[in-house]
């Protein structure tokens, strides 16, 4: 009975393909199939969706250091998306940021990473996205403040902070490193977020995956550093990690919540591991282990006195957590990055953990930012950072006041 | 105006814990399944966050999370030749609301039925005579063993990840563990939980006594876990608050943390909060059901057209959607004839308090299915022949919190309220332990559920009518059972005891059990039961009835388990049905 009913949805649908924008082209059913897994490997949805948006719709308001920026709306609906692109245009799109026009489009849609991605897979690309229902969805495009609003000042950015042109695989290295480093560098676009910026917006090469913050969360080192980055997690952990969204010691929350859920969880475990043997045989870049704080510490003493009282309950007096639902905060990598805004916030506003197929639960961390003031959670935090073999710098409630200005009311 | 909705495959009516296990069973099967619940959307991390969920006056005392009167309630009377009155405030048991339902509340005790359970009618007469069977009873065996249950409470203990310690593992007897219970092909999926000083204090005495004391099998987990559906739990704090209170740490079973996680994923799956369903549609044969009429938050009413209906509201709630939508014949005790609220049963609840001297017993570190128990007066457990009762319970010494507001266990002669009150408080509060006898309830003519001439709910429809009481065997079994409980408490050690005979007639007003069963009954004959053995209507084959509705009569034990059992049970039968629809059974 069930199949009958499908079929009819079916046939209601398939109308839609037809109007209103570009047909794609059926014969192409492989292409397609690997351009939705290229669109999945690049997490496009996640930023051209808008909150109760159509996915690939785009409208989604991307906050940046130079004002707002409206995504574009990617389905192929001819008046509004891309349904006037050829597969030329979309190219020159992800590789040079300019539109079939020639405008120039803004690095907050990362085609300095782009650019490495085959000739190939973006055909594949754009052959899946043909395959979207048009959505009319007119997006304003030009929302960026004076002077920002010049496109043509994108000229002097692309000469002094973008590198046009392909991937080139490292002839010495694995097929799986360069696998890997092609995802990490290109589609996948880790750096946009794991790599600090400059002060004109664009990625910092000399600190390539070193951390950052975005939203007020701590974005983390992934370079295979011992202290600040994944020296201490196996190829295996990574890959469990970009699967499920849990390690024994981690558990994605935040931004990379969302990148699990819509793209690394989807991705063939091959991929996976190739991005994990990147990473791990990457190299590794960071700031020194400082020394722990004294548990004699004034501050540690009042942090532990709270951290048994408020959190021990689900992390455990030995700070060991509980798998796969309260993070383990001993060895935590992101306890002790050197930006404490994930840790603060997190207690502030409380978060969620990812959902995945293989772990669909997503526990909660509730928020605490209504009974904890800033010097009670300066202390917890810095007590977290400095335990159990912990180390990290202590946090200051400036620190916490500064973080709690802007992220309170923020929902997550 | 009623609006027709698109049609379903599966229409199920109540999100708790039998409806949630169908729809993520079925949805994943690929069928089209909406859910219909009439509460709100319930979930961990939004409504019982830690901060928040240990809210005695809000949970405890003013009830947020149970079904408000003025949406729904019941009339009530002790025998037919009263007048039933409606309930206006939620006393002897709570019915729960929101997705959910009532396994957002429950304290976990999560029991398999005996086997004799399941026969007891021909059991009792078989070993002591007809004469051993209660005046007016209706007692009836059920249709189904605990050999056929065994696998399905195998799997509903595996999705739940219940604590406990296996007495009889495939016919071995295992010490420490229950050597009453049924053989069971594993043991359970979490070792058991720890105790108090006060169930040590009890295993003692009990097995002085030759006795059989065991850790009662517990939702409250004894560590993390991960269930077959990749649901997550962490192991349970103790803090006390789990009965009348959504648990906030993951640690007590419930459809939140057991089945929503991986149900919200199923693309085929939809589900419609506060909807309440307010019939059940049939062709105008009777014999099909065409799928239910709902009245959304907005006060609009709906038509979802769906080729199977699936009836998984409380089990008052079950009953009450088929009087109102004329599936099956409503039972009539002057007659004897019909089947609809036949066999409404309840439980029976008597004991001891003992009170000790130099202990402390920490009562607020508690889970409400901490506690170690005995079956040696349960079922036929024990000679029946001396005693001229059908029935028995499960032995209980548990606390299951300290809570400040409503836990302050006083002597009796205690005033209630001023210094002699506070000062008997603090004096018993670390000194009191308390060992309970939760008790079988037979089925009798007069213990029925029909619809009130009187009374309308807000949609101008007619409340249920409760006629309960406690019949003589049963107040002659639970006060037995409290002399046990008497022993028990004076071989603990307890300075003075207080016996807690059943309270008679059985009154509305204080909080006694929420296990409520029966009305739509599950049998061999139609014309004693709904539903056939595989919970099919036997009216209208197109539906399912989940739920303790379906117990002839009830056992001494607390019944979810049973109905998880009964929903995988269920489940297998509904599969069966797909394949090819109609009677699953020949009436």
């Amino acid at each position: 009975m069930s199949s009958m009913l499908r079929l009819r949805h079916l046939a209601l649908l398939l109308p839609l393909f037809a109007i209103g924008g570009a047909a794609a082209d059926p014969d192409n059913y492989v292409d397609i199939v690997r351009g939705k897994a290229l669109v999945t490997a690049g997490d496009c949805v996640a930023c051209h969706t808008a909150p109760g948006g159509q996915p690939f719709a785009g409208g989604l308001a991307l906050q940046t250091p130079f004002g707002t920026i409206m995504t574009a709306n990617l389905t192929p609906d001819n008046a509004t998306g891309l349904g006037s692109w050829s597969a030329d245009d979309f190219a020159r799109a992800m590789h040079e940021g300019r539109r079939p026009g020639g405008t120039y489009l803004y690095p907050a849609f990362p085609y300095p990473y782009y650019t490495n991605v085959t000739r190939g897979d973006l055909d594949a690309i754009y052959a899946y996205l043909r395959t979207l229902p048009p959505v009319e969805n007119r997006v304003n495009r030009n929302t960026l403040p004076f002077p920002f609003n010049i496109r043509l000042s994108m000229i002097g950015w692309n000469m002094l902070f973008f590198t046009p042109g392909r991937f080139k695989a490292d002839p010495k290295r694995s097929d799986e490193f360069n696998r890997g480093a092609y995802l990490v560098e290109g589609l996948g676009h880790c750096g946009a977020c794991h790599t600090p910026f400059n002060a004109f917006g664009a990625s910092r090469n000399d600190k390539f995956l070193q951390g950052n913050q975005i939203d007020n969360w701590t974005v983390p080192n992934i370079t295979n550093d011992q202290h600040a980055g994944l020296g201490k997690w196996s190829v295996d952990e990574v890959v469990q990690y970009l699967k499920t969204g849990q390690t024994r010691t981690s558990l994605a929350s935040g931004p990379m919540k969302d990148v699990i859920e819509n793209s690394t969880s989807k991705m063939p475990d091959a991929d996976l591991k190739a991005i994990a043997v990147y990473l791990k045989e990457g190299g590794s870049a960071g700031s020194p282990a400082p020394t722990p704080l004294p548990a004699s510490d004034a501050r540690m003493q009042v942090g532990e006195a709270i951290f048994i009282d408020t959190c021990s309950a689900c992390h455990t007096r030995s700070g060991s957590g509980v798998e796969h639902m309260f993070p383990k905060l001993a060895g935590n990598v992101i306890a002790t990055q050197n930006d404490p805004s994930s840790l603060i916030r997190i207690i502030i506003a409380g978060g969620r953990a990812t959902a995945t197929d293989s772990f669909p639960t997503s526990p909660s961390m509730p928020s605490l930012g209504y009974r904890l003031g800033d010097e009670q959670i300066a202390a917890v935090v810095t007590y977290v950072r400095n335990s159990w073999g912990n180390a990290a710098s202590p946090v200051s409630a400036e620190t916490v006041r500064d973080l709690r200005t802007r992220v309170t009311g923020a929902a997550d | 105006m009623v609006r027709r909705l698109q049609r379903k495959d599966v229409v199920i009516v109540g999100l708790g814990w039998t409806g949630s296990i169908l729809a993520y069973e079925l949805s994943h099967t690929g069928l089209d399944v909406v859910a219909l619940e009439r509460g709100p959307w319930r979930d961990t991390a939004a409504d019982f966050n830690i901060g928040t969920a240990p809210d005695e006056l809000r949970y405890a005392v003013r009830h947020d999370i149970f079904l408000r009167p003025k949406q729904d309630t019941l009339t009530m009377r002790n025998n037919p030749s009263q007048t039933a009155l409606p309930i206006r405030k939620w006393g002897s048991f709570l019915p729960g609301n929101g997705v959910g339902g009532a396994g957002v509340h429950w304290n976990g005790q999560t029991w398999r039925f005996l086997p004799d359970d399941f026969r007891i009618r021909s059991h009792m007469i078989e070993r002591y005579g007809e004469g051993i069977l209660p005046e007016g009873n209706q007692i009836q065996d059920w249709p189904v063993s605990y050999d056929d249950l065994e696998p399905y409470y195998d799997k509903f203990e595996r999705v739940a990840g219940i604590s406990g310690k296996a007495g009889n593992i495939k016919g071995e007897i295992h010490p420490g563990g229950n050597p009453f219970e049924g053989a069971r092909e594993h043991d359970y999926p979490t070792p058991p939980m720890k105790q108090g000083y006060q169930q040590e204090l009890f295993t003692r005495a009990a097995a002085n006594m030759g006795l059989h004391p065991f850790p009662r099998p517990s939702a409250n987990l004894s560590v993390a876990y991960t269930n077959p559906y990749g649901c997550s739990m962490a192991p349970c704090t103790f803090c006390g608050f789990c009965e009348w209170f959504g648990c906030a740490n993951y640690s007590k079973a419930s459809p939140q943390t057991c089945i929503l996680p991986a149900l919200i994923r199923e693309p085929s799956f939809e589900a419609r909060t506060e909807c309440e369903v307010t019939k059940v549609n049939l062709t105008v044969d009777g014999k099909t059901a065409t799928g239910v009429t709902y009245v959304d938050a907005q006060g609009e009413e709906w038509e979802q057209p769906a080729d199977l209906v699936l009836v998984c509201a409380y089990s008052l709630f079950n009953v009450r959607l088929l009087l109102l939508s004329g599936i099956g014949k409503p039972f009539d005790p002057a007659s004897g004839e019909g089947v609809v609220g036949r066999n409404y049963a309840y439980q029976t609840g008597s004991g001891s308090l003992g009170f000790f001297e130099n202990v402390k017993f920490n009562p607020f570190a508690a889970a409400g299915s901490t506690g170690v128990a005995l079956d040696d007066y349960n079922s036929d457990n024990f000679d029946h022949g001396p005693h001229g009762f059908v029935g028995g319970a499960s032995i209980t010494c548990a606390h299951t919190n300290g809570r400040p507001i409503r836990y302050h266990p006083t002597p009796s002669g205690t005033p209630m309220w001023g210094s002699a009150w506070k000062k008997a408080v603090r004096d018993t509060y670390q000194r009191v332990a308390s060992v309970g006898a939760q008790g079988s309830v037979m089925s009798y003519r007069n213990n029925y559920l029909d619809l009130d001439p009187t009374y309308k709910d807000a949609l101008g429809r007619p409340l249920m009518r409760m006629t309960f009481d406690y019949q003589p065997n049963e107040q002659k079994m639970a006060n037995w059972m409290a002399d046990r409980c008497d022993e028990i408490a004076k071989a603990m050690g307890a300075k003075a005891t207080q016996i807690n005979r059943l309270r008679v007639p059985w009154n509305v007003v204080p909080y006694q059990t929420t296990h409520n069963t029966g009305g739509a009954v599950m049998g061999n004959d139609p014309k004693t039961s709904v539903l056939n053995r595989y919970l099919q209507s036997w009216d209208v084959p197109n539906v399912f009835v989940m739920g303790a509705s379906a117990f002839p009569q009830n056992a001494g034990y607390n019944p979810t388990g049973t109905v998880g059992a009964l929903t995988y049970w269920g489940l297998d039968a509904i599969l069966n049905y797909l394949k090819s629809p109609g009677p699953l059974v020949q009436s």
